[in-house]
This record gives C-alpha cells, structure tokens and sequence, in this order.
C-alpha cells in the first residue's frame, strides 16, 4: 500500500520534470562567466544591477577562468564573458565556427604587482632585465641568490612565488618579462590561491612573488611592492593608481576586459546589464581595490556599444604595455 | 602443577595483559588524533566565524562587502540539492539492493555486478562530474541546474545506498524469509512486508552517511556548472504555474556551501575568510545535524521491529 502510493508519487514527479522541462518560467537572465582577475568586478556590478531592478532580472556569474568561459561564451551558453587577457586566434576560430558575434570592452587594469618582504632593503627596485634573470626558463636551478643577479645584493637564497599556469596573470608576467607566454622556470612555488603566495613571501626575507594589485593593497603591511624600471635610463615606477593610469607603470600593467555576445546584446536584460556595468565600473571597479580606467574610456565603451561595434582590437594576440589611449585608437580587425 | 609452572604462567598472562593495554593506549592515541584534528579545525573555526554568524548572514545573498555577505543562496542551493540527491538515489539504490539480494541469481553476471558496484564506491568524484558533465548536461539536456547536481551526486552516493541496503538486508534471519514463503507468499510480498521495512533502519543511515558525504562535494558540483555569484533564489518549490510552474526550480542556477566558501576564501580582504570560517561552521553544522538525524532514525526504527 505504502509502496503504491510511494510509486503514484515518483510517476507525478516524473510527469512533472518533463513537463517543466519543455516549458520553461520566464524570468529574464543575464548569464557571465569568465575570469577570475575580472570576476569582482562583475560581482560588484551585478549586485548593484540586480538591486536597481529590484530584482526583476537575474544575473549568475561564474569563474571559469578566461579560457574556460571563452569556451561556453563561444558555444553561446553566456552572454557575457569575463576575459583577462584579448581573445586568442583560436578562440576567434571558435566563436566564428558556432556564429558567435562579440563586442570588446576594456573595463579596468590589471596591475601586475612584484612583491618582496618588507625587510628586504635591496632590491626595492629592479629592472626588467633583472626579473628576467630571475624568472627565465634558463635560472632554473641556476639562479638561487640574490647575488647572482646583482653582485650589490646579498649572498641570500632566493625563494620564489608564482601563480600556477592556468592563470592570465601568469600568461601576461611571462610574456611581458620573459618574452613569451608561459615560458618560465619551473622550480617555484605555484599557487592558484593568490592568498597563499601572500602568506609565502610574507615569511621569507628573501622571497619573491607575482600577483594581481588587489592582493598587495590589501597585505600591505605584510608585504612591499617592488618599483620597476621598464628600461635602461627609465625611472623606478612603483604600482599605484595613478601610474597605471598615466601609462608610467609599464610592462606589468594590463587591460581587463568584458565581451558581450551581439546577439544575446539585443536582449534588454543584457542591453541595460552592459550599459549599467559601463556608467557604474569606474566607481566599482574602484572599490574593489581594482585600477579603473579614465573616465572617458567607459563613455568610450558606451558609444561602441551603442554602434555594437563587433569584435576584437587585437588580431587574437596579446599586446604587452598597451595603453588606454592607444588601445581606443586600434580599429576592430 | 607445580610451583614453577604457575609462576611462568602467571607472568605470561601478565605479559600479555601489558600487550593488551599498550594496544589500548595506542587506540585511544589514534582516535585522539582524528578526534582532536577535528577538534582543532572545528574551533578554528567557530574563532574566526562564529561573530559572523547571525540571522542576517543565513538570510543575505553574497556581496562585494564582506560585512554584508550572507550564504542564502548557497544554502538553500545545498538544501535543494540534497532533496533531488535522496529523491534520485533512495529509490535506486534501494531497489538496485534488493535486487541483488533477494532476486539475482547467483551466477558470474552477477559476482561481476556486485565487484562493480563496491569499486563505484571508490571512484574520484571527479570522475561522477565529468560524466555528469557529457551524460545531463549536454546529452540530457538538463543544463547547468539543481536537478543535474542533484543526480551526480545521486550518482556518487548510489555505491554507497547499494552496500548499505545489502548489509541491512543480510542481517535479517533468514527464518523470517523461509516463514513467509512457507505461507505462500510471493518474492515481491516478501520484500515489500518484510525485507525492506525491517531493513529500513539500516538503509536510512546508509543514505543519510552518502547525503552527509555528499553535501561536502565540491569537485563535482563545479564541473556541471555551479555558479559563484547568484544573488537570487530559485521559484519556491512547487509554488509557480501548476503543472509546468511546480517544477521551475529544478532548473534554476545555483551555487552550494563548499563553492561559497572556496570563493570567499581566495579573496585579498581578510574579512572574507572570516565568512568563510563562519559558513564552513554552518556546514559542518549541517552534516552533523545529518550524521545525528541517521542515529536517531536508527534508534527510532530498530525499537518498533518485533520479531
């Protein structure tokens, strides 16, 4: 009897998934996924967005990283994607494959900040040509004191800290430093946790690490940014807002980026998302303790999405020391 | 017997009462590390979470501000979850259970099955969601919902259910079987008056140790899509447009508790691992709420079998 009834239940269950199953509620959706450099950001605006609504529209963001929600963007699964660095050949390939259309949008800076121990009195700044030495596929097992890349510097062991692989921070801090993307010593300590390359430099006098701002701003008492000298005769430019900004903070600072599907563009849950995420990002991406860009970019980002200028500035590559000024100045290829 | 004998009688069993007590000793001292991690780790917690936890934080969805973040969604996301786990998993697992014990036959198919099935239990959950991943979500259909969370982990507690159910079920004197059949009645009587209700109080904490397992699973959860940020709830259960509406909710996005918490505490604010603290603790909370529900069942169940 029980079980009968156990049964007439499960079937009615049934029923109903396949049911609902084909007609669907209709509450409007807004779908991001992306990178997890970005993904503040979005949180920020999408938290704000939906309570401008009054939560009439839906907003889900995920973190799959930059590759990882290209990868459903260009199936068409999200309608926004969180992207730390340009999109790749590939990943053009891809969307033109399943006719995935995408506007670009530049929404902040990504600082690439080199951090060292507070009681580290040496090497507060370094060159270009000195982080290489330390960091090039070459230094692997190699190069293991400070003096070995300065002789003014002390005799110490060298420990180092890195992002691991699969993060745009990394990509970028190699190709920016080494030259090319990815390559890099690999006797390190990799995290994908940045907190835990925080708490590595910050109980080693002689450790150095890599990770977004953010991370530096919010441990500076535990840590020190190291000024960099983009080139011989160039002056030490420690990362702060205003010489991100100003384009002085170089090769280690990089756009961030926003794209939105065209199609899905034309919904207007996603049409008022982008617009809403263009006139409200300087302010929240500077409360996120992320470097907004000048203002005039985000109206710049409101014109082209008004035009829906479709797809990317950078002919599928990175481009190291980009600054906003130039990047407005790309024509779409 | 002489004096001597006794003697070297006595300092053996002497001896062997000391090897009784070291091993003892060593017990208490093994359990004391598991029991005094857990002990470490839980108050860690409860020191770092505990000022955060309050109405506010169980009824506020997340936020960029710390202070103002709460884990509605990802909870009610685990609760709902967990409904569609045991409503997936119970009854297959239970009928795949005694199947195998009251009506396969013994034969090499079904050693093979039963082989399979202990080594199910095994299997990286990993494994469960990318399956999940090719099978619901692009195959099925189901996208990226409760109901394709519900039955991966459905999935990975199902060896579990089977086992359990199985050894409930071979604790049952066989005099039981052999008086029913006896009088007459069929195999499918047998199990649905007899079998399954006085194995009930065995299967119920095999569920409930799977469900407890289960709610922890993040791997799984991640590769079929749950999401970080969801400030909203799905439709009320069995609330929208009758008959479609009722089950709108099996379809909605969602994050669950251990997603939240690996979230919060990859963050550069300090204040977010404080929330993280606070949210494992209502966790750990809820799996042990779980694991005492299974002992109470227990009790409840064994007290009204009357052989």
């Amino acid at each position: 009897m029980k079980i009968s009834k156990f049964a007439a239940v499960a079937a009615l269950t049934l029923v109903g998934v396949v049911g609902s199953a084909l007609v669907h509620a209709d509450v409007p959706l807004v779908k991001v996924d992306g990178s997890s450099t970005v993904y503040p950001i979005t949180e920020a605006v999408a938290e704000d967005f939906q309570k401008s609504k009054k939560n009439g529209v839906r907003v889900t963001v995920g973190i799959s990283g930059t590759g990882g929600g290209f990868k459903k963007f260009c199936r068409g699964e999200t309608d926004v994607s969180d992207a730390s660095r340009p999109i790749t050949k590939k990943e053009m390939e891809d969307c033109k494959a399943a006719g995935v259309e995408y506007m670009e949008f530049p929404i902040a800076y990504d600082a690439l900040t080199v951090v060292i121990h507070p009681k580290n009195d040496w090497a507060k700044n370094m060159t270009v040509a000195e982080l290489k030495a330390i960091w090039e596929p070459a230094a692997q097992g190699k190069i293991t004191s400070w003096k070995q890349v300065n002789p003014a510097w002390p005799d110490r062991p060298i420990k180092l800290y890195g992002p691991g692989a699969d993060s745009g921070t990394f990509e970028y801090f190699t190709e920016a430093i080494n030259g090319k993307a990815k390559a890099t010593r690999g006797d390190f300590t990799a995290s994908e946790d940045d907190n835990v390359l925080v708490q590595g430099v910050s109980r080693d006098v002689g450790g150095l690490g890599y990770f977004g701002f953010s991370y530096y701003v919010e441990n500076k008492d535990k840590l020190a940014a190291v000024a960099v000298i983009a080139a011989p005769g160039k002056p030490a430019v420690a990362p702060s807002l205003q010489a991100v900004i100003d384009g002085t903070y170089q090769p280690l600072a990089r756009p961030i980026f926003v794209y939105v599907n065209a199609k899905s563009a034309e919904k207007p849950e996603v049409k008022e998302f982008v617009e809403y995420y263009m006139k409200s990002g300087e302010k929240l991406v500077k409360e996120v303790k992320i470097v907004p860009l000048p203002a005039k970019a985000y109206t710049y980002n409101l014109e082209q999405f008004a035009k829906r200028a479709k797809g990317t500035k950078f002919g599928g590559e990175n481009k190291v020391g980009i600054t906003i000024e130039q990047l407005m100045k790309l024509e779409a290829k | 017997m002489n004096q001597q004998e006794l003697q070297n009688l006595r300092s053996m069993i002497v001896a062997h009462k000391r090897w009784d007590y070291l091993f003892g000793v060593l017990g208490i001292l093994a359990l004391m590390l598991g029991l005094m991690t857990f002990v470490a780790l839980f108050s860690d917690m409860a020191v770092n979470g505990l000022a955060r936890i309050n109405v506010e934080f169980l009824t506020s969805f997340p936020s960029r501000r710390a202070a103002n973040a709460g884990i509605l969604s990802a909870w009610v996301g685990s609760v709902l979850v967990m409904v569609v786990t045991a409503f997936a998993a119970v009854p297959l697992g239970v009928a795949a259970g005694v199947y195998l014990e009251e009506y396969a036959p013994k034969n090499w198919v079904t050693d093979i099955i039963e082989i399979n099935v202990s080594n199910l239990a095994g299997v990286p959950s990993i494994i469960y969601g990318l399956l999940a991943l090719g099978l619901f979500v692009y195959t099925f259909g189901l996208g990226q919902s409760i109901l394709t969370a519900g039955l991966t982990l459905a999935l990975l507690i199902l060896p579990v259910v089977i086992v359990a159910t199985r050894e409930a079920i071979r604790g049952i004197p066989q005099i039981i079987r052999e008086g029913a059949y006896a009088c007459g009645a069929t195999t499918w009587q047998v199990v649905s008056d007899h079998i399954v209700p006085y194995a009930s109080a065995g299967i119920l904490t095999g569920v409930i140790i799977g469900m407890a397992r289960a709610i922890g699973e993040t791997a799984p959860i991640i590769t079929v899509g749950a999401l970080t940020f969801i400030a909203f709830l799905p439709t009320a259960p069995f609330t929208g447009e009758p008959p479609a509406g009722l089950f709108d909710w099996l379809f909605a996005p969602f994050t669950v508790m251990p997603i939240q918490m690996f979230n919060w505490t990859s963050r550069p604010e300090a204040a977010f691992l404080n929330n993280a603290a606070a949210a494992g603790f209502i966790l750990v909370l809820m799996t042990l709420t779980m694991n005492g529900l299974a002992i109470w069942l227990r009790y409840r169940l064994r007290k009204n079998i009357k052989w």
